[in-house]
């Protein structure tokens, strides 16, 4: 019993990472209708970044701060600059686009940095507490500084004006036009607000995994099926689809040894986790595309 | 005086296919004036065309500035209010967030304020709905909705592109007795397309009809509607 | 959004190429058939110069496979190295534990590999443009953790990876074993290209752009979409999965991180760089992937001396940005920007 719980606590710290990656692609989903592949590349560049800035001297959170805002400057040009004028190009030549930015984020990382594991600072104290048998500090973190960073975004996007802008911008960019609003400025806006999502999610990431170039390609795939769980067009859902996704793969795992365990036969544990993964992926783009929290979305033609 | 609105010989295309073949029509500050025509005619074409919504070639100039080439944003932020076909409502959002989203470009608050409760007079409705997810309004709610949402940009002309479209006789009538009132009250200059030529030569004090992307005959309102040649065979009616 | 790489207008196409140009490709083929006897004769070429020469071709086969797919039947893959892997194992396992010839093991290669495709098709017949992309892309992701699954360890040997030997030459020819598996990767390919030429030509091939073009015209046109398509899925994972057997062959080895995600993303780079909608496409493509992988390390170092950055590039940075800029100048690949440049010369 108290191993499951450990699974499920463990389970949500890391649901909060993939919440935040799938708050990312839900961002730019919403607002381009693309799935941004790069976006793990961006989050690793972005952790880096964070490291880097540490390694000289800042506090975790202003580097974080300063990387925040750096990255989202990085995603307001890539939109600007890159995507813009194939804004009318056929799906694959914007999908090979993505594969670009993935390659170039990750070998500049590389070529920056090197490929040796780092550690990297977990920003959260390491004090015992009540319950710290089941999680630790920087996992309890993880998942407040998800939960907060949620709350931002959505007051952002219900009560200030420019979060409005943004919204009408995805919902409806004809009619945002004739509200006077820039729609081509608010996709950008968009790209760097999930960018500086992506951001945090990877320096939050980075205490666990280490740091390293390929860091996120698995996560991104959970971060994937989590917004799908929850509804690609829907940020709410992709942060409930993040943690339902954390905790269903700890439990699987668990399950798994268990099963191992009292009748001796293998069929999945740890090493199946981006099998595990790639089922929920296909499950739910097969059986229900909307997520379980999306509503059926008129398709733009 | 300078005419609040003036188009010049424009043309306008979808891809290849041209849609206007030069248009040419005026509109004084405060006045109604109302496309009228078939369907096809170029009516609703001319009003995307004023707001670069369509590609177009021609002069067209906004309170003496020309605006052809804006973007459509930006020609809206000069004062032009598009009441577009299909009401363009955002459904996802509340009634109040499809007004807020609609007073975005300004920064006086008292003004925005005042607007408000302008368009709470009109459609007290709308009031009542504030909530309301803007999806689920009636059609004739979402029309209202529509109209508040231009009056909220603060507009010195508004574009209407068939306010009765799709709505019951009743419901039609209040939103041209509304219309009546915003023109005169706000002073805001109203350029009307309608299939229902009667209703828009009642409103309206100017009038020019359009027959395959032509303007085929103008004049005062009260003349058109007199003359039943004219209406018999452009007006069908 | 329905339609991928191309439109209507667009310069698609060996298939809308005539027939008269056929004898230089025959003849070309026939050098390339000749090449052991001529260069290796006289030492133009050696062993190592021949394995290259075949991964080239084994990758345009490769190619081949998502080009039928992507650029001729609109779906999107992002997990072609997938494929590639079913196959390249199929091969290894059949000659490492029954001791199959390696000859026998690539029709059953071709089979396995049409099946599973084919299977994966289904679910895929459901999804569109990013849709596929993303599940696609997850697929590539899983692939190698998916190989070292424990119930298959004893026949994949897990991480390990197998080791095969390459077959000497039969009959007592005088080649080495490099230029006889050259001649075999050879043969395979002239096949394959024949076979999906004429596959274009027919009126399945007609079919299939159709659906590329638009899938509602061709079904009320009476196409059967859901079944074209996934069975266009199961012919593409089977060539992409006969250039994994090939590949296998003449690697001699087989492990589970030779499949990673970059390997999909070089299969799909081959297929957009050479032409997406194009069989030279695909011979274009293939000679890239392999040129990528074997020199960018050297090129990416001379370009960062030449303007001096104080930074060690790696080849992706050079790669990536490439990709960038073919989609904004030759979104259709070399093949089909040569061939837009071919038609502007002529003027029509």
């Amino acid at each position: 019993m108290e191993q499951l719980l450990q699974q499920v606590a463990s389970g949500l710290a890391n649901g909060a990472i993939y919440a935040c990656l799938a708050l990312a692609l839900v961002m730019i989903f919403v607002s381009t209708d693309h799935i941004n592949f790069a976006q793990g590349e961006l989050s690793m560049f972005s952790a880096y970044l964070v490291w880097q800035l540490i390694q000289w001297g800042l506090n975790f959170w202003l580097a974080l701060a300063i990387v925040a805002f750096v990255s989202f400057l990085i995603g307001v040009m890539v939109e600007r600059v890159i995507l813009r004028p194939l804004h009318s190009a056929p799906v694959l030549s914007i999908v090979v686009v993505f594969i670009g930015l993935l390659a170039i984020f990750h070998s500049l990382a590389g070529a920056i940095w090197g490929h040796t594991i780092k550690d990297f600072p977990s920003p959260f104290p390491n004090i015992a507490f009540a319950g710290s048998g089941y999680i630790g500090p920087h996992q309890i973190g993880m998942i407040l500084v998800t939960i907060a960073l949620l709350v931002a975004l959505f007051s952002f996007f219900r009560f200030t004006p420019l979060g409005l802008a943004m919204r009408a911008a995805a919902q409806n960019p004809a009619s945002a036009r004739l509200a006077g609003i820039r729609v081509d400025w608010m996709l950008a806006l968009g790209w760097g607000l999930a960018a500086a999502i992506g951001a945090v999610a990877g320096s939050l990431v980075a205490p666990v995994v280490y740091l390293e170039p390929n860091m996120m390609a698995s996560i991104l795939l959970y971060g994937f099926a989590g917004a799908l769980v929850g509804g690609i067009a829907s940020p709410g859902g992709a942060v409930v689809g993040g943690f339902i996704v954390g905790v269903l793969e700890n439990l699987i795992a668990y399950l798994g040894n268990l099963l191992e365990k009292t009748t001796g036969v293998y069929i999945i544990g740890n090493g199946e986790k981006l099998t595990v993964a790639l089922i929920i992926v296909i499950t739910v783009l097969t059986l229900k595309p909307s997520g379980l929290f999306g509503h059926v979305t008129v398709k733009r033609v | 005086m300078v005419a609040l609105l003036e188009v010049e010989d424009l043309k306008a295309f979808y891809g290849q296919t041209q849609a206007l073949h030069g248009v040419t029509f005026s509109l004084q500050p405060g006045g109604i004036t109302t496309l009228l025509g078939a369907n096809g005619a170029g009516k609703t074409t001319t009003l995307r065309a004023i707001c670069n919504m369509v590609r177009t070639v021609g002069a067209i100039r906004f309170d003496g500035r020309p605006i052809e080439g804006l973007a459509t944003e930006e020609i809206v932020r000069c004062g032009v209010g598009h009441v577009p076909e299909g009401r363009g409502t955002f459904t996802n959002m509340s009634v109040d967030e499809n007004l807020r989203v609609a007073a975005y470009t300004r920064s006086d608050k008292a003004g925005v304020e005042r607007d408000r409760e302008m368009v709470y007079e009109y459609f007290p409705i709308l009031k009542a709905r504030l909530a309301q997810q803007a999806g689920t309004l009636s059609g004739g709610e979402q029309q209202m909705l529509a109209i508040s949402r231009a009056l909220m940009l603060g507009p010195r002309l508004m574009l209407l592109d068939e306010p009765s479209f799709g709505l019951a006789p009743l419901i039609v009538q209040e939103i041209f007795r509304i219309m009546r009132r915003i023109n005169g009250e706000a002073k805001v200059g109203m350029l009307l397309v309608e299939q229902n030529a009667a209703l828009a030569l009642e409103l309206a004090d100017h009038a020019y009809v359009l027959e395959t992307g032509r303007i085929v005959m103008s004049g005062k309102a009260s003349d058109v509607k007199s003359n039943e040649a004219i209406r018999k065979s452009y007006l069908g009616y | 959004m329905a339609t991928t790489a191309t439109t209507a207008n667009s310069p698609v196409t060996a298939a809308a190429r005539p027939a008269g140009h056929k004898w230089w490709i025959w003849l070309m083929v026939l050098l390339l058939a000749l090449l052991p006897l001529l260069g290796g004769k006289t030492g133009l070429i050696s062993n190592y110069g021949f394995l290259q020469l075949s991964l080239m071709i084994v990758y345009a086969i490769a190619v081949l496979g998502l080009i039928l797919l992507t650029g001729f039947n609109g779906q999107i893959s992002l997990g072609h190295g997938a494929f590639f892997a079913v196959g390249a194992y199929t091969s290894a396992v059949l000659i490492d534990q029954a001791s199959w010839p390696y000859w026998a093991t690539l029709p059953v290669a071709a089979i396995v590999c049409f099946l599973v495709g084919y299977i994966f098709g289904m679910p895929a017949l459901r999804l569109e443009g990013h849709y596929l992309a993303l599940a696609t892309f997850a697929l590539a992701v899983a692939v190698p953790q998916f190989l070292k699954y424990r119930h298959f360890e004893w026949f994949t040997n897990g991480v390990q990876g197998i080791n095969i030997f390459k077959p000497d030459p039969p009959f007592g020819l005088p080649l080495s074993a490099d230029q006889w598996m050259y001649l075999i990767v050879l043969f395979v390919a002239v096949l394959m290209f024949w076979i999906a030429r004429n596959l274009l030509d027919s009126r399945a091939g007609r079919a299939m752009m159709a659906i590329r073009d638009h899938s509602m015209a061709a079904s009320t046109m009476g196409v059967n979409v859901a079944h074209y398509k996934t069975v266009v899925f199961g012919i593409s994972a089977l060539y992409t999965g006969v250039a994994g057997a090939l590949h296998a062959i003449i690697f001699e080895f087989v492990a589970p991180d030779s499949f990673r995600f970059e390997l999909s993303i070089a299969i799909l780079v081959g297929a957009v760089v050479g032409g997406i909608a194009s069989l030279p496409g695909a011979v274009i493509g293939g000679i890239f992937v392999q040129v990528i992988d074997k020199y960018a390390d050297a090129l990416t170092k001379k370009l960062t001396t030449a303007v001096s950055l104080p930074l060690d590039l790696e080849p992706w940075t050079i790669y990536g940005i490439a990709l960038i800029l073919l989609m904004y100048v030759m979104p259709m690949g070399i093949a089909g920007g040569l061939t837009a440049l071919w038609r502007k010369l002529r003027g029509s």
